[in-house]
């Protein structure tokens, strides 16, 4: 039983190439019918290969502008989340105080909460206070809930490193400001940058939350979803294979970059 | 031996102590290292010898007492304030730095612009010059202990502070890292105070070692005193082997007290003895291995007059190469342990054989028999 | 030479230490907390309560609210409801145990069997989060469409007979039914399953393996005794992490769904944003969060993984 025992030997990566098929499927049904011509109100059905909505990626009422708010959105919400989250975290692994563990509590919290809870209350309170819902109600939300993110990847960045690098560095009269500049910060920068691009994600990804506050304001996702209901223009697909392109680009040169760094290196050795 | 007339260089302890809560790491200790000395902290994990040193550097802060650098009182001033180096434990090199910037790190700390002549210079004296742009992952064990050497000493300080610095190296490297040291040492006449567990490294390097205990300095001295004249059960066993031996006072013969155990007699100087001595009390009657001779019983009138002797029985013995260790069992202490240089070897001792123990008085040393016997014994196993 | 002088006594009381101990940075934690805590006390903690306070008034949009302790609210939510709470949990259940199912191979293989490719995969495992789900959940309708090649090799392998026999399908659809919904949570959190898990399977000594087997276990007892245990963390926190948005989640029912696979979340969404019940939209949310960490601790408890926060 040759087969069988091929079968048996390769399992594991013959499912997991399964489940990576699985996950990339809808975005190659997204790729494709980026290039249909569809009949109706709705991309659902391949219809006629056609390049239009490339050629014309703003060419739907709103959808470039939400993009844009978007992009604001998620720019201004991962500075806020990063700052504060980074402080946090800085102050969890190199201090000890008091009410550590109701302070950890509160950090844990929002991401062990449904988002549709989180939302439902923020609203709750926004309505309370009789807030104009709009730009300002959705970043106070974002930085919210990136917040914990943000620590947590930080704190696992900060936890992993000596602490003797630091008085290392005090050693040779680096005082506390050029210790954290010189020392602390580029060691940490791998984790806070992790956490950075996180909460970019989350917050320009971000739906569930956005949708109780954000009053008439459209994001992108909010966009997709009216869309969803009114009818589906081909442009969504667009941009959403570019943004899909953009990611791999980016990765993969960055990466390429790196490779060749080392390999520079190793030669000049 | 002076007190406190000191140099300019010193380091100066004065009832330094330091308690975490109820935890008191170390006890009140007064010290002074003397300028150029090559120092060590011997003792087990735990005993305070790396607290003491971190607050030498600044690092820990003192919970009563002083530390002077030469006549500057430092208690007050923080690391980055004190002209003391650092050699890390496991290092502590900048991960994100290349060797050159790493040794140039307190140059540029304390604003010197050009600093590309003395970091060459730095990395020829421990010999990594080719090494400049790579980063510390890419160097071996051994070269990492070099940068970490290099870049405490570039800044000329007043004092080098070694934190087991050779504790993450093999045996080979750390025997050629020791003489290497050594060598920086006498070459830059720079005070090092060296913090180890492995009283091997602290014998071969240091002038002076402080073996340390729970906190407390056990004994003080030049590795020969400590080695031939231990003032404690702890630092008997915990430098070397030792025999020890419970006696009792019995006479006193001029310089040398006459001491009872099992069935025979022991004398010791007096000189050589730290423990009260009066007629009737107990004393810890202590030999080195190496010191004693073995003898056949069936030759037992061969020996000459004045040497102190036992007897007893080979339960085993185990060849080394340059020498033979035996355990004899006797009535006066259950696991005497001899080591014989393999010159002449009397095939006759072999387990089973009857022997008679015999040694100098003037090898024997006697220590308070209110001690744990045993101090010092597994402690450095346990590392 | 050095010198020991004798330890002195502890200092006496008439030479008392000449300044009190420093303490650097006293208040540099609190500082450092001050601002994020804040933020989330505002804006996380302080709406909780509000909300507490809103599931226990009465009153009409136009007249205004008042807290009357109207506790009767719950009971009608959870009385009016319970269907959905139900479903929410099984749905989020099912998802869960399918990423659990899925995702444990493709992160094994990426640990230890990609090689040279394994930069690749772990790309292409996130890259897809940078297109917005909603496009990516909406892809589903295209794929499960009617009559599309999906349904047809079910249609024709008759899986679909059985699954609409158990209820999960209905007729030759599988758009509008609980399969969808459940197909779509799968999909949406399987990242949040696989990056935990890669990062526990991850730091297993690849030498356990071989010691594993050194010592008489076959490759499947190798897994079920050696490297399951040791990924116990990743499994504990993906689950968690797929199991808690998933049961809150209303975008894939809405989507994928019908009115019959109707999830809390879409209640909530509901009664808030449309019918402006705001006190039942309320104690709605309140029970599911009360439902959810109730269960994520006793899981947590359960799986002894405490120190996972």
């Amino acid at each position: 039983m040759p087969f069988v025992n091929w079968l048996k030997r390769h399992f594991v990566v013959i499912a997991g190439l399964l489940t990576l098929a699985y996950l990339l499927l809808p975005n190659i049904v997204v790729t494709v019918f980026s290039f249909n011509k569809p009949k109706g109100r709705f991309n659902y059905q391949w219809q006629q290969f056609s390049t239009d909505a490339w050629q014309d990626p703003c060419g739907v009422a709103g959808l470039c502008g939400s993009l844009s708010l978007s992009l604001q959105i998620a720019v201004w919400a991962t500075l806020g989340a990063t700052a504060l989250g980074t402080m946090i975290a800085f102050a969890l692994v190199r201090y000890r105080f008091r009410a550590r563990g109701a302070v950890n509590s509160l950090i844990f919290l929002p991401m062990a909460m449904p988002e549709v809870v989180m939302a439902a209350s923020l609203l709750t309170l926004f309505l309370n206070l009789g807030a104009q819902l709009g730009f300002w109600t959705i970043l106070i939300a974002h930085i919210m809930f990136c917040l914990s993110f943000v620590v947590t990847a930080v704190k696992a960045r900060v936890m992993s490193m000596d602490p003797r690098l630091e008085q290392a560095a005090q050693d040779l009269y680096a005082g506390p400001a050029q210790t954290f500049l010189r020392v602390t910060l580029p060691i940490a920068a791998p984790g806070i940058a992790a956490g950075a691009l996180l909460a970019f994600a989350l917050s320009f990804d971000d739906f569930i939350i956005t949708n109780f506050n954000a009053g008439s304001t459209v994001t992108f996702p909010m966009f997709v979803w009216g869309s969803a209901q009114r009818g589906t223009p081909v442009q969504i697909n667009v941009i959403g294979t570019a943004m899909f392109l953009v990611a791999v680009l980016f990765v993969l040169t960055s990466m390429v970059i790196s490779n060749r760094r080392n390999r520079q290196k190793a030669s000049s050795v | 031996m002076k007190t406190t007339n000191s140099g300019s260089g010193d380091v100066r302890l004065t009832g330094i102590s330091k308690t975490y809560g109820s935890f008191t790491a170390v006890q009140p200790l007064d010290l002074t290292v003397p300028q150029g000395s090559f120092f060590a902290l011997l003792g087990a994990s735990g005993c305070g010898k790396t607290t003491t040193l971190r607050m030498i550097a600044g690092l820990e802060e003192p919970s009563s007492g002083t530390v002077h650098l030469g006549d500057q009182d430092v208690t007050a001033l923080p690391p980055y304030k004190r002209p003391v180096n650092t050699v890390f434990q496991s290092y502590a090199l900048f991960p994100h730095l290349d060797i050159f910037e790493n040794v140039a790190f307190g140059l540029r700390r304390r604003g010197i612009k050009s600093v590309k002549k003395q970091v060459e210079e730095m990395l020829e004296l421990v010999q990594l010059g080719e090494q400049a742009r790579k980063k510390p992952h890419q160097l071996s064990g051994g070269q990492q202990q070099r940068v970490a050497v290099a870049r405490a000493l570039i800044n000329k300080p007043g004092v080098l502070l070694l934190d087991e610095p050779l504790g993450a190296l093999d045996l080979k490297l750390r025997r050629q890292m020791q003489l290497e040291l050594k060598r920086i040492q006498t070459e830059v006449g720079i005070t090092f105070v060296h913090v180890t567990h492995d009283q091997e490294e602290a014998m071969t390097m240091a002038d002076t070692v402080a073996v340390m205990n729970a906190g407390r300095v056990e004994q003080l001295g030049s590795p020969t005193d400590l080695y031939e004249n231990p003032k404690t059960t702890f630092v008997a066993n915990f430098l070397g082997t030792s025999n020890l031996i419970e006696a009792e006072v019995d006479t006193k013969n001029g310089d040398d007290i006459v001491l009872k155990a099992g069935g025979g007699k022991l004398v010791l100087p007096e000189s050589r003895c730290s423990a009260p001595t009066t007629t009737g009390g107990k004393v810890l009657v202590g030999i080195r291995p190496e010191k004693i001779s073995l003898t056949h019983a069936d030759d037992a009138g061969e020996i000459p007059e004045g040497r102190n002797r036992i007897t007893g029985r080979i339960a085993n013995s185990s060849f080394i190469g340059v020498s033979t260790q035996y355990v004899i069992d006797s009535t006066v202490c259950p696991e005497f342990e001899v080591y014989a240089q393999n010159v002449d070897r009397d095939a006759r001792l072999a387990p089973g054989a009857e022997v008679v123990l015999h040694w100098s008085p003037a090898h024997t040393f006697g220590l308070d028999a209110a001690q744990d016997i045993d101090a010092g014994i597994q402690e450095e196993a346990a590392l | 030479m050095a010198t020991l002088t004798e330890a002195p006594p502890p200092l006496s009381p008439t030479a008392p230490a000449h300044k009190p101990p420093r303490r650097r940075g006293r208040w540099t934690p609190y500082w450092l907390l001050l601002p994020g805590l804040l933020w989330l006390c505002v804006f996380f903690a302080l709406p909780m309560i509000y909300q507490a306070s809103t599931s226990v008034q009465t009153g009409s949009l136009e007249e205004g609210y008042k807290v009357t302790w109207h506790l009767a609210t719950y009971w009608d939510a959870l009385s009016e409801y319970w269907p959905q709470f139900l479903r929410s949990v099984l749905y989020a259940a099912a998802a869960t145990i399918l990423c659990l199912v899925l995702g444990y191979p493709l992160a094994y293989l990426i640990a230890f069997r990609a090689g040279r490719w394994r930069n690749l995969i772990m790309i292409l495992v996130i890259a897809p989060f940078f297109t917005s789900f909603l496009i990516r959940t909406l892809a589903w309708k295209t794929i499960l469409a009617d009559g599309g090649p999906v349904v047809g090799a079910l249609n024709t392998l008759h899986v679909l007979d059985v699954t609409s026999w158990l209820g999960w399908t209905a007729g030759d659809r599988v758009l509008a039914t609980p399969l969808a919904v459940v197909c779509g949570l799968t999909y949406n959190f399987l990242p949040f399953m696989i990056l935990p898990l890669y990062t526990s399977l991850e730091r297993i000594d690849g030498r356990l393996h071989e010691a594993a087997g050194d010592l008489y276990a076959r490759p499947v007892t190798t897994f079920r005794k050696v490297t399951f245990p040791l990924s116990m963390p990743g499994v504990v926190s993906g689950t968690l992490l797929t199991f808690i948005p998933a049961a809150g989640d209303y975008v894939n029912a809405e989507l994928l769904g019908s009115t019959d696979t109707r999830m809390i979340g879409n209640v909530i969404q509901t009664q808030f944003l449309r019918v402006l019940d705001y006190p039942t939209a309320a104690a709605l949310s309140f029970i599911l969060m009360a439902a959810i960490l109730f269960m994520v601790t006793l899981y947590i408890r359960r799986s002894g993984t405490e120190d996972l926060v």
